[in-house]
């Protein structure tokens, strides 16, 4: 029995390794983040491979463009005619931990009308994690003294395997390139 | 006992291997980049910095404790094909990279986890840029056409010669080698030229910058500072290049 078990354990293992050596090597996935969304869950931010996503950055009390990004990713989610729409994935990270709580996403969630599961909202757990994501995904920001941010803004289209497969800076009107690039990668899926 | 001889003999090797961190006080700085895009100087806290970059025998001694920092280990998300590159093997230095030269080519993420190693962080660009700004006598000489003459010559210098070892001279603070030795790493390396404020911008399509305040420039004449601003700017945090290092902080 104890071998039984001993063996089983060796599998799970064996299983968690091959696992991870499958992640592809320019994966975002390499990283480990641990990331808190609106429902209060706290989860790794490899955690969500296997499902391809539209990511982008943004803070609740940005008024200027990031209603607008979280707008292009609405209308661009909608324009993805594939069956496979509901297994797309929406996720927005705070560039500002610090404020972003999970209550205050939550509101946001549902003052904006960005249900779950398809729309996740988060921040990082550790406060130095959120430089990683946005290097990692290759945006720009910075906090202005008044609390502000600057920041690029884009929707980034990353793959299951969390690779990044398309970006689009076109923000306020859906970008249809990018429409095309999300039903081919939930195509190949 | 002998666990015990073998424990003490292992903290006597860290106390001989931690490094030399200066403090630096509490400071409202002028910098190239205003805090608001139009003048306002950076609060800066007080922290302390790492007087010497980081060299190849500190990042050894790093990657021996981490093998996920090894070369070959690490993904190429995290740092480029050229990661280590100029060592012999992953644990072995050899004849193009010597102790006590600073190590470069280590991406952004490879220098982060270093210094989490030793409870330390990147500096913001203002931590680096107000440490930068001393030398030996003042602890800002960015008046001084022949310090801003000095950093130039440095960049004009190719970058195919050879590296010094560290340990220049000392600024004010104690801090060595922030000019004229290698380029660095900071934090925010990545936010330095979020410039166009989205107000500006009538056209939707271009409305790529959120929130308020543009940056600009400060102090025009110091180009050799806006040119690293701009060197670090041009980066991806998996860039590794044969002139970048980098060296920790810590707050106080």
């Amino acid at each position: 029995m104890k071998r039984l078990l001993l063996s089983l354990s060796l599998l799970l293992f064996a299983n968690q390794i091959c696992a991870e050596q499958a992640l592809p090597s320019d994966s975002v996935y390499q990283a480990q983040i641990t990331l808190v969304d609106q429902s209060g869950q706290q989860w790794r931010w490899n955690e969500q491979r296997g499902h391809v996503q539209i990511v982008s950055m943004f803070y609740t009390s940005c008024t200027m463009v990031c209603p607008m990004i979280v707008d292009t990713m609405k209308f661009t989610a909608q324009k993805v005619s594939s069956a496979k729409r509901d297994r797309l994935h929406l996720l927005l990270v705070s560039f500002d931990p610090a404020t972003d709580s999970v209550a205050v996403l939550r509101d946001y969630a549902q003052q904006r009308k960005l249900p779950a599961p398809q729309w996740t909202l988060a921040r990082t757990v550790q406060l130095a994690d959120t430089r990683q994501v946005s290097a990692l995904l290759g945006l720009q920001y910075r906090q202005l003294p008044d609390g502000e941010f600057n920041h690029s803004s884009e929707l980034i289209l990353l793959d299951a395997q969390g690779r990044i497969v398309a970006r689009s800076d076109v923000i306020g009107r859906v970008d249809m390139e990018f429409v095309q690039a999300a039903e081919r990668t939930l195509a190949d899926d | 006992m002998r666990r015990l001889v073998a424990l003490v003999g292992l903290l006597g090797c860290f106390e001989a291997m931690a490094a030399d961190y200066a403090p630096l006080p509490v400071t409202r700085f002028h910098s190239v980049l205003p805090a608001d895009g139009k003048a306002a100087p950076a609060s800066i806290a007080a922290f302390s910095m790492r007087t010497e970059p980081v060299t190849n025998a500190e990042f050894l001694a790093f990657v021996i404790a981490h093998p996920a920092w090894r070369r070959g280990n690490v993904p190429t998300v995290l740092a480029d094909g050229s990661y280590l590159a100029h060592w012999e093997e992953s644990l072995t230095l050899g004849r193009e990279a010597l102790p006590a030269q600073p190590v470069t080519q280590v991406s952004w993420f490879a220098a982060q986890a270093f210094c989490e190693s030793e409870q330390a962080r990147l500096p913001s660009w203002y931590e680096w840029e107000y440490a930068a700004a001393a030398d030996a006598k003042r602890a800002d000489a960015r008046s001084d056409a022949a310090w801003r003459q000095r950093v130039l010559d440095w960049y004009g210098r190719p970058a195919s010669s050879s590296l010094a070892t560290v340990g220049g001279e000392a600024n004010v603070y104690g801090v060595r080698d922030l000019n004229g030795l290698v380029w660095e790493w900071v934090d925010d390396f990545n936010a330095l030229l979020v410039s166009s404020d989205s107000r500006d911008q009538g056209d939707g399509d271009k409305a790529k910058f959120c929130g308020a305040g543009a940056l600009t420039f400060q102090q025009k004449e110091n180009y050799a500072t806006l040119m690293r601003v701009a060197m670090l700017s041009a980066l991806k945090a998996s860039d590794t290049t044969r002139s970048l290092g980098f060296r920790c902080v810590r707050n106080l």
